[in-house]
């Protein structure tokens, strides 16, 4: 960063299936609320506002930036929207960080949301396009040959998807916010229908209701503030198209490029030792393997060996996604601003039950798009 | 007056429906045309000589020009697939079936497509695989005149041929 950044609040809703209590402009305020109360600052204080969402088709809501700015709290202030798919959560995040580090703004208010039971984001994911063949097959469809694809050139037994699943939801039961917290065992995750076959029921994310609204500060702003800030040491995000010849869809290209560039930038040369706790983004269990190559924490092929040792577990080498990640909270506009989020919480020390111990430095990361954009924040303890 | 639901204030149902209408641009439209005709053209790159399908008139890779457009034979392999045992909204489709990535001979980059006229268990990346198409007279010049894939019976590609280019 040209100049410090530091998330100084974080605010969540309690993640669900379905909010029929609030909505869309009410739940986002109460992540605002949250995260105003925890920065201990007022609306005046704020002078810009950054807001993410996943495409406009999963509410039906087109401009949702001018719905919300009420709700947001932009009156007679400066208010843009960020679009990068499943990605956008932490491009958002990132996006509020630039207007930081520009120098033009002291502390910003950034929010990122999606109330999935509104609409379907399935279907509205999968739309007959006019060039494009069909994805007929939402989400999962689209994502399962490239998991079918990791297994067969990786050897990887086919257990691990679910001892991803089942690890992801203990985790998720430490965290208060998390939408599935029921205990899960491997064997569940393995007898749950086969939807998208390689990927089962329950090695799958559910729909989510749900916001988070993050302030982010200068280093004069974070400095005063009540809480530890989060410092942002590098952010990044990379893109590329989808139809390149010889692309790696397992391992794509521009998340090895992003996270090589962050890396470098925070001067980090062995992630796997130098990042105490990461939150990834893994919507399908065997994303988790796939990206811990692909973020450069295990060598290629062998992202399954660390889930099968249980170095990815709470207490060991390496935590992932201690929150519960994706596969137990998908708001997915959200979804990428919670990985930032936690990662945050992480390096404060205020993650609550699941706080990692001794978190020096954490990684937030999500992807979106076919694959095709890639997006990390390293946050840590110390400037 | 009958009353309405007791909890119908707490939502409202709408429904979205915009017709669109989207111009293909004039290299495009060269390969609705020859669908049309049955036939599938590529276009490849002045730099890298990569064949692209449907075709584009320049490389996202090289940014280069695609101005030479070919041919493709309509037969490929599946390079990797899912089996899908999720209903498809607003589509008739029997439960499970395939969706595949199918590397067409001579090209670069893949066409995604269903697999048809063989059991869902039965496909298996590698496994060659030819286009059926719809019948003469109702071919319209977009791509569903492609109905699916089905396999040929021809030997398998070796995996190290085409796990690098799914």
């Amino acid at each position: 960063m040209k100049r410090p950044v530091a998330v100084v609040g974080v605010g969540q809703t309690h993640h669900t299936s379905k909010r029929a209590d609030v909505n869309v402009a009410e739940m986002v305020r109460e992540a605002v609320d949250r995260a105003l109360l925890d920065a201990g600052l007022e609306h005046d204080d704020i002078d810009a506002i950054v807001l993410g969402k996943a495409p406009d088709p999963l509410e039906g809501i087109m401009q949702p930036e001018q719905y919300l700015a009420g709700a947001l709290g932009a009156h007679l202030k400066p208010i843009i929207r960020v679009h990068t798919a499943g990605s956008v959560g932490c491009t958002t995040a990132l996006t509020a960080a630039t207007h930081v580090a520009s120098g033009l703004y002291g502390r910003i208010l950034t929010i990122a949301f999606e109330k999935q039971s509104e609409g379907n984001a399935m279907w509205a994911l999968s739309p007959n396009y006019a060039f494009t063949q069909p994805m007929v097959a939402g989400a999962g469809g689209f994502f399962a040959p490239y998991c079918r694809a990791y297994i067969a050139r990786s050897g990887a037994p086919g257990h691990i998807g679910a001892v991803v699943a089942a690890n992801a939801r203990e985790n998720a039961g430490r965290n208060e916010y998390a939408h599935l917290r029921d205990p899960m065992t491997v064997e569940e995750a393995l007898n749950s229908m086969m939807l998208w076959e390689p990927i089962r029921f329950l090695e799958t994310c559910p729909s989510s209701d749900g916001a988070i609204a993050l302030v982010m500060a200068n280093e004069d702003h974070a400095r005063r503030g009540p809480r530890k800030p989060a410092w942002l040491k590098a952010g990044a995000t990379f893109t590329e198209p989808m139809y390149v010849p010889g692309r790696d869809q397992v391992s794509p290209l521009a998340g090895r490029t992003c996270a090589k560039w962050v890396y470098d930038k925070a001067g980090i040369r062995d992630p796997w030792n130098e990042i105490q706790v990461a939150e990834i983004y893994v919507p399908f269990s065997w994303y988790e393997p796939m990206w811990l190559e692909n973020l450069g924490f295990a060598p290629l092929n062998e992202g399954w060996k660390v889930v099968d040792r249980g170095d990815q577990k709470m207490g060991r080498h390496l935590p992932i996604n201690p929150s519960g990640g994706v596969l137990n909270t998908n708001p997915i506009g959200a979804s990428g601003m919670l990985r930032f989020g936690e990662a945050a919480l992480q390096v404060m020390g205020r993650a609550g039950e699941h706080q990692v111990g001794g978190v020096k430095t954490a990684l937030g990361h999500a992807y979106g798009g076919g694959a095709q954009y890639f997006s990390i924040g390293i946050l840590a303890a110390e400037l | 007056m009958s009353e309405p639901p007791k909890e119908r204030v707490k939502y409202i149902d709408t429904n979205l429906n915009l017709p669109y209408h989207y111009y293909a641009g004039d290299y495009k439209a060269l390969y609705l045309r020859a669908l049309k005709d049955k036939k599938i053209l590529g276009s490849r790159c002045s730099k890298s000589g990569k064949v692209f399908v449907p075709p584009v008139i320049a490389s996202p890779e090289t940014l280069a020009p695609c101005d030479e457009l070919v041919e493709l034979p309509h037969r490929g392999i599946v390079t990797t697939f899912c089996v899908v045992n999720v209903p498809v909204y607003g589509r008739e489709i029997e439960i499970p079936y395939v969706v595949a990535s199918v590397a067409l001979d001579g090209a670069d980059v893949s066409l995604y497509s269903l697999i048809q006229e063989c059991a869902a268990a039965d496909v298996h990346m590698g496994i060659r695989v030819e286009a059926v198409w719809k019948p003469d007279g109702e071919r319209q010049g977009d791509h569903t005149d492609i109905r699916y894939f089905r396999p040929t019976g021809e030997p398998d590609a070796p995996f190290e041929s085409f796990i690098h280019r799914l």
